[in-house]
């Protein structure tokens, strides 16, 4: 009799199933708006020319080994990658009062911001301090924080779907009603699933009220430079809150804007009130680190950590990203362009209004059904479609099989 | 903004015992000094070995036009899975033709630790008890208590192991521990190359092992943190796994290849799932997959990538065999030669234990006052344990260390008493 004889088939993740339903589906006209990566024009994954560049670099140098990573992990990596979210001038890195613990991808900053939060945050490994995650989010927010040990994890209000932008009010209204001291996971640019950004004014109400109640801010950055092509504009929430004196953290993945993806690079940015206070946080995450994966992998920090410290290396990459952005800018334009000449019914401007990676079409659960069964245009349940699936080749395709879908399917 | 820090009760946490050595060891300006604890294998300069075919297969790699940089499966490269599977039980284990074995792609040994403390702490024997005590070896290798901890286990216990008087293993003690540990107890077991001593069980003292464990219904959790290194043959490495998988166990086993591959910061590891069915295995990998979500999402490429070209390519893989050897050899050598300086030095033990043990470490039996006095007055490091790690002694600081510990055996040690 086995020990294990009562444990459940755990529910799979929806995206990896669409993927997997993508896969196994035959027809030629198949197109898959579920992908978790960036695509070329042709459909193909893209290593950046930096990272090829840097990674042959990499390979060839002698004085480079294999030996363990400070748990902590790469120096250079850290010290480049807080930067990089904070700004060169940033006055919290010049005060000395920023950390960074180099992690697995964003997930594995998360993570540790959010064991770090769990046992030294609100108290002594107070549990039931409410985590508040955006209505949508990315699905994996909330397992981060449950499995971290937190048994509160609550939706602030954040789409309006009637009018398919930013629940500002409602957004408002729960931070106003949030318990002190409750921790608020913010999208900092290209919100996931949505790909709607709050504008500057109004981070800087967001930011007003977290500050008057008390309310702890942890940015997930994910598509720094992916969103609009300018690591600058993309960071302006995260650096608005470190100017108005914020203690935060950042999770920063290096996945899309370097095309990283398999080699799990990531950084837990922390912006402290001082220099003891950082210390102490770090020794501490320290130890959680030991506990999960010992000591992060070197590959993916040392080439982000070459191409950022590296001039000539740090311009290519500028470059090499807003190819990547540019061509979703590019596909949302196109798209947007389309359904109107088709005449699809319903308003299309979130299509170029929304940033990054995702858009939230407002198609509903049928429409998507059908859009799926009857035309293979993979998309999620939510309507959430991945710009980096469509290619000039398959744009007619989608819109036109847009087009069927909502005026066949209300 | 408010003047006080959130963290302002966040304390500094302690230094573990390691890194206290190693900043000690660091800020001592002697000339004659040695650190003699690490978990890497050092090659002769100090420093983590790198395989001789590391470099040309790493270059391959990354030169190689087909392979992208996308996400891995949750649950790993399915090659390496299944390749790391092979090297553990064998390719023609009955458990992977009954497809009740696999794996799941781990951030090295911690990760696959990490992993299987979450298993256990989530899913073990989840229509009863949950999960009892965790018995862990005394002593035992650094981190793990820590982790098992990170994963929620709070009820860690601890079996006899390494006998002072023997100065070897003793499984009678072992045996009584688990004669009397609660039924569906988890037991962690080294399958070889044991941290922090070295000692090793007999194949016949498994076998006792193996019955008590039966017997009692006690759940083994293997650690085959460097397989290869300990006989230098990889197959008899995992010896002690396979028995327990031929008498039909299910259990988790915890590999890395950090130090039989030299890849340290690479972080490759698998942990192993053998369990009565193959839906079994199924249901539980589905749930590990959930786990690992939340963890780090997905594992790294390409380290494992490498492990795989190795294992797969009949070249490689005798190459990789004959590095093994050799490293294995150059251990024992190391171990030899301290055994017979000391003799030479006229130490009044026999130390024959240096030579019995295996892998790595070596638990010299040397008491705690003996170890404060090598570390206060001679500059040689170690952990309070008495355990080294072999290939720390390079042959500059050989005659050091045992002249250092002679003096530290022969010598009164009253001020060191407490």
């Amino acid at each position: 009799m086995s020990l294990f004889a009562e444990v459940p088939q755990a529910a799979p993740v929806a995206v990896f199933k669409l993927t997997a339903d993508f896969r196994e589906d035959k027809h030629p006209s198949k197109v898959n708006l579920g992908v978790g990566a960036y695509r070329t024009d042709e459909c193909q994954p893209w290593v950046l020319p930096v990272v090829r560049k840097v990674e042959q670099l990499i390979a060839n140098d002698h004085g480079l080994n294999h030996e363990y990573l400070p748990i902590l992990g790469l120096p250079e990596f850290r010290a480049s990658a807080s930067k990089i979210a904070l700004g060169e001038d940033s006055p919290a890195i010049k005060e000395n009062r920023v950390g960074g613990v180099q992690s697995l991808g964003g997930t594995g900053a998360l993570r540790i911001g959010a064991e770090f939060l769990r046992r030294w945050y609100n108290g002594k490994n107070n549990t039931a301090t409410p985590i508040y995650v955006s209505a949508p989010t990315w699905e994996n927010h909330n397992a981060v924080f449950s499995d971290a040990g937190f048994t509160d994890v609550r939706p602030y209000r954040y789409w309006d779907a009637e009018k398919r932008g930013l629940a500002l009010a409602g957004f408002l209204e729960d931070l106003e009603n949030a318990p002190e001291y409750s921790v608020f996971l913010l999208h900092a640019c290209a919100h996931n699933p949505t790909g709607t950004d709050p504008t500057p004014d109004e981070w800087k109400q967001i930011a007003e009220i977290m500050e008057r109640k008390k309310l702890f801010a942890f940015f997930d950055s994910a598509y720094q430079g992916f969103a609009s092509g300018d690591l600058q504009k993309d960071a302006w929430a995260v650096r608005y809150f470190v100017s108005k004196g914020f203690e935060l953290f950042c999770a920063q993945s290096f996945s899309k804007n370097f095309g990283l993806y398999n080699e799990r690079v990531g950084n837990l940015t922390v912006v402290a009130k001082d220099s003891d206070n950082a210390s102490r946080i770090l020794s501490q995450m320290e130890k959680i680190v030991r506990t999960i994966w010992s000591n992060p992998p070197s590959q993916g920090a040392r080439i982000v950590a070459t191409t950022l410290t590296t001039p000539e290396l740090f311009a290519e990459w500028k470059d090499n990203v807003k190819t990547m952005a540019d061509r979703v800018l590019l596909m949302r334009s196109q798209l947007k362009a389309k359904l109107q000449a088709l005449g699809t019914p319903g308003t299309w401007e979130h299509i170029t209004q929304q940033i990054g990676m995702f858009s939230f079409t407002g198609l509903n659960p049928n429409q998507v059904g059908y859009l799926i069964k009857e035309k293979h245009v993979y998309l999620m349940a939510s309507g959430r479609i991945n710009m980096c699936g469509l290619t000039t080749k398959n744009l007619d395709y989608v819109a036109e099989s847009i087009h069927e879908t909502v005026t066949k399917i209300q | 903004m408010a003047a006080l820090s959130s963290f302002a009760d966040t304390p500094t946490a302690q230094p573990s015992e390691e890194d206290r050595l190693s900043l000690a060891f660091l800020k001592d300006r002697s000339t004659e000094k040695a650190l003699l604890w690490c978990t890497e294998y050092l090659n002769e300069e100090g420093h983590g070995s790198l395989l001789p075919m590391t470099r040309k297969v790493m270059l391959q790699i990354c030169s190689d036009p087909t392979l992208t940089l996308d996400y891995l499966p949750t649950l790993g490269l399915p090659e390496f899975t299944r390749s790391a599977t092979e090297l553990a039980l064998g390719r023609d284990s009955p458990a992977i033709r009954e497809n009740r074995a696999g794996g799941v792609q781990t951030l090295g040994g911690t990760g696959a630790i990490r992993l299987g403390a979450e298993l256990l702490q989530h899913w073990y024997n989840v229509g009863g008890a949950r999960c009892g005590p965790v018995y862990l070896s005394s002593p035992s290798g650094g981190s793990v208590a820590a982790t098992l901890q990170g994963a929620g286990i709070s009820d860690i216990r601890s079996y006899r192991y390494w006998d002072p008087d023997k100065k070897g293993f003793s499984v009678e003690p072992l045996l009584e521990d688990l004669e009397v540990a609660p039924e569906q107890s988890v037991i962690v077991l080294y399958a070889s190359a044991h941290c922090p001593t070295g000692a090793e069980p007999s194949q016949s003292d498994w076998k006792q092992i193996a019955e008590v464990m039966r017997r009692r219904r006690l759940f083994p959790f293997f650690l085959l943190p460097s397989q290869g290194l300990c006989w230098g043959d990889p197959a008899q490495d995992a010896w002690s796994l396979r028995y327990f998988v031929s008498l039909g166990f299910e259990l988790l086993c915890a590999q890395s290849f950090s130090t039989n591959f030299g890849l340290y910061s690479d972080r490759v590891g698998s942990l192993l799932l053998v369990l009565k069915h193959s839906s079994l295995l199924l249901a539980v990998q589905s749930q590990a997959a959930s786990l690992v979500h939340a963890l780090w999402s997905r594992p790294p490429g390409g380290g494992a990538r490498l492990v795989t070209m190795v294992l797969n390519n009949p070249a490689l893989l005798a190459e990789w065999k004959e590095g093994l050897r050799v490293m294995v050899e150059r251990g024992m050598l190391i171990r030899e030669k301290l055994k017979e300086r000391l003799r030479m030095l006229g130490i009044p033990e026999f130390w024959d234990h240096v030579t019995q043990q295996r892998g790595l470490y070596c638990c010299t039996g040397l008491t705690e006052e003996q170890v404060q006095f090598l570390v206060m007055t001679c500059h040689v490091y170690l952990p309070a344990s008495g355990c080294v790690n072999v290939t720390a002694i390079s042959g500059r600081t050989l005659d050091h260390v045992a002249e250092s510990i002679y003096l530290a055996v022969t010598s009164d040690l009253q001020e060191y008493r407490h």
